[in-house]
């Protein structure tokens, strides 16, 4: 070793222990754990991870964009009803499904451009048409949404002004008969355009979430569109079931039914494909809870919907207990994206089990590491 | 048909794909980990260079590595690794395993190489390995099991950069299009274009690219170091941290400004020098070579080499990384030599690029939507009053 006038102020050396822990921990889940005694130079380290840190980035997304998976799916949810009560004659239903259309994309549309990083530039997610993005594809659909569902509603406003008006005289008189007509003539396609936009709206947050290396979001996004189609149904029955009369409510209580049962399937299969590793974040923890809470009150909601729908104070409390269990989901579907981009545990082993398989089956070549 | 095949995966000419007319040799790194000291020239040259500001000054206990991670204000990132004998001994097989996957070549004997090996035992190797010549006769000593002159320690030291993927999943998901493929077939935000959707943040299988914050410190980003930073929220710093770190960078003396907040930011593999005919500053910064910068079909070659070299002078650990363009993200633009398994280094060990799966996805969605029609349709049907 070396010998210069300094060395005499080296602490003393430890002595080196030639055995190092044991093997069979180097799989250590979260790997980077270090040892207390911090005068030991190379301490026992599991370097499964590096230093615990996570590879993929979480979303820099905050509240905003889970509870835009919420106005959305509400929005595109209620525009159908809306939609269906103009088809078959329950105004209730029909100003409700406008009306909270309109509201859910406002309201949405507002919760993203918020969380941007620079909301003044939001309008800059109209330069272009981009189908590779999910975020490009969604503004537009919610751009065409908004129009139509806007559109629909300033003839809900209209009709009533127009109608009150009509006694008039005159010009006047005339002036509003071809108003009249020419809502008439364009109502229809409105509420149309409308319901053919909801699905994509309520549909492509799943996309929007899958398209990413968030692993559990990714992984699940086979099912992840079924959910999120169905907790967007959930949502809006249950907001007519709190805003219109019994009289008229017929329709949301079988949506409600319809949904609860297809988003209890679609999320079960959602797990199960997922594996134990990849649902772990929406078994446990805060999304955990909301998720279970999610469950019980679509279960308890439809439940009532269904069996006390007529009585309209039941109606209400399942109408809320649906909105709810809208909301628990998309915050639970969120929350447990961020856990498994966080630790890399859900990063590295789903890939190193993926690459193993196709190694042990006999695919060397598209391995991105290589030994040349 | 042709040309939308491969566009989402898979080996393809990315430059081309984006309608460059202009053709110019797909340029990329090559860090050669096995020759990094862990000098940081690369951060600091890069932070020069691109002007990217300081993004906190704190003691990780990371061993030597204090930058943390690749980010916004991080566009190369030192790693630092402290390891052991029979984390070495792992290495080393996991590399012999690589070694054998396809072909049945490669010694299965690894030799005692590293610096500090023979040196009495308790020499303390880094990762810099010797020149050719000095580890011959170790080499020539035939296959062994396990072998006993592995060194008690080594340290590996890496410079992480972006990966400039064939398949870039921050540029397929952008909206906006601030993400955009140069000529060169590197990928490069427009920071007048971005709006901070953080959409690429999420999509990055590498966890390269971040929003920059303004007020960003490692942890939880609320160590500002003392600066007002305007534009970034409340967060001063005021408090007790104005003691600890008494002197702030010199940006925030001249405008007391962070540009970009809030804007998605990453390496450009240095357009601007690019253009000029320049290397990147991390590469140009590199006292050691192990950042060489060029043409990628060269890069790939003498990574080749490289590796090859490695193997024979007995460090069966020795791996390359991103050089398949038959892997998930369709080979990269930053190719790399390991030591050690990916993830070591904080890399993936298996990066999908996620547009690879979209149309599958959207075929999906497509299905819901229709279910959710449906859903709604049958709520209507039957007479109910």
């Amino acid at each position: 070793m070396t010998t210069n006038p300094f060395d005499a102020d080296r602490p003393p050396e430890l002595p080196r222990r030639k055995k190092r822990g044991d093997p069979s921990q180097a799989g250590g889940q979260n790997g980077g754990r270090r040892r207390r005694d911090e005068s030991m130079m190379v301490p026992d380290v599991t370097f499964d991870s590096y230093y615990g840190r996570h590879i993929v980035k979480p979303a820099p997304w905050e509240k905003e964009v889970a509870a835009y998976l919420f106005l959305g799916g509400i929005a595109a949810g209620s525009a159908l009803l809306g939609a269906g009560g103009a088809a078959r004659g329950l105004p209730a239903l029909r100003r409700m499904g406008r009306i909270v259309a309109v509201a859910g994309a406002a309201l949405g549309g507002a919760a993203l451009a918020k969380d941007l990083g620079r909301p003044s530039r939001a309008l800059n997610m109209m330069r272009t048409v981009k189908l590779t993005s999910p975020m490009s594809v969604g503004s537009w659909i919610l751009t065409a949404f908004g129009t139509f569902a806007g559109g629909a509603l300033a003839s809900e406003v209209a009709r009533p002004m127009l109608e009150k008006r009509g006694g008039a005289s005159g010009s006047a008189g005339t002036a509003i008969t071809l108003a009249t007509k020419a809502l008439n003539v364009v109502d229809p396609p409105l509420t149309v355009g409308s319901a053919f936009f909801a699905p994509p709206l309520a549909a492509y947050t799943a996309v929007l979430l899958a398209d990413t290396a968030t692993p559990t979001w990714h992984e699940s996004y086979r099912e992840l569109p079924f959910v999120f189609v169905s907790s967007a149904n959930l949502a809006a029955a249950g907001m007519a079931l709190v805003t219109v009369p019994s009289s008229q409510n017929g329709p949301a209580r079988k949506l409600a039914a319809v949904s609860a049962v297809s988003e209890l399937v679609a999320f079960e299969r959602m797990q199960d494909k997922l594996g134990p590793l990849l649902s772990e974040p929406l078994r446990t923890g805060k999304a955990g809870r909301l998720l279970k809470a999610s469950r019980a009150l679509t279960v308890g909601g439809a439940l009532g919907a269904v069996t006390l729908g007529h009585n309209r104070v039941a109606a209400a409390l399942s109408g809320a207990a649906l909105m709810a269990a809208s909301v628990c989901t998309r915050f639970g579907v969120f929350e447990a994206g961020m856990v498994s981009a966080i630790d890399p545990k859900y990063t590295v082993e789903p890939q190193r089990e993926r690459l193993e398989k196709r190694r042990a089956a006999g695919i060397v070549d598209d391995s991105i590491t290589t030994a040349r | 048909m042709g040309f939308w095949r491969n566009q989402l995966s898979g080996p393809t000419n990315p430059a081309a794909d984006a309608a460059w007319d202009r053709h110019e040799p797909r340029k990329g790194f090559f860090t050669d980990t096995s020759i990094c000291i862990g000098c940081k020239a690369c951060e600091v040259a890069c932070k020069e260079w691109n002007g990217v500001p300081e993004d906190g000054l704190d003691l990780l206990n990371q061993s030597y590595d204090n930058t943390g991670a690749l980010g916004a204000s991080t566009w190369r990132h030192v790693a630092f690794v402290e390891q052991s004998s029979d984390r070495i001994q792992q290495a080393r097989e996991s590399g012999r395993k690589l070694v054998s996957l396809g072909m049945p070549t490669v010694r299965s004997g690894d030799e005692p190489a590293l610096a500090g090996g023979g040196n009495g035992g308790g020499g303390t190797a880094t990762a810099t390995l010797t020149a050719p010549g000095e580890v011959r006769q170790g080499a020539a000593a035939g296959p062994g099991p396990t072998d006993t002159a592995l060194p008690d320690v080594r340290w590996l030291m890496a410079s992480d950069v972006c990966k400039h993927c064939t398949h870039a999943a921050c540029l397929d998901v952008c909206p906006t299009g601030s993400l955009f493929r140069t000529e060169f077939g590197t990928v490069v935000v427009q920071d007048d274009v971005c709006n901070g959707c953080g959409y690429c943040v999420a999509a990055c299988p590498f966890g390269v690219i971040e929003r920059r914050r303004g007020d960003e410190g490692h942890e939880k980003g609320h160590q500002s170091h003392g600066i007002t930073i305007k534009g970034a929220g409340t967060e001063t710093g005021a408090g007790g941290d104005t003691g600890r770190h008494a002197n702030p960078p010199s940006y925030a003396s001249s405008n007391g400004e962070v540009k970009n907040v809030g804007i998605a930011q990453k390496c450009t593999l240095c357009y601007d020098r690019l253009g000029a005919g320049q290397t990147p500053a991390c590469a140009q910064a590199c006292p050691t070579t192990s950042i060489k910068f060029g043409d990628l079909d060269e890069l790939h070659a003498t990574a080749r080499a490289r590796v090859a070299e490695l193997h024979e002078l007995g460090y069966p650990e020795a791996r390359l990384y991103g050089v398949d363009e038959r892997d998930g993200v369709g080979g990269t633009g930053s190719t790399f030599l390991l030591l050690d398994e990916p993830e070591v280094y904080g890399l993936p060990p298996d990066p999908k690029v996620t547009t690879a799966d979209l149309p599958d996805m959207f075929k999906k969605a497509g299905l819901a939507g229709l279910t959710m029609l449906a859903m709604a349709a049958a709520s209507f049907v039957g007479r109910r009053k």
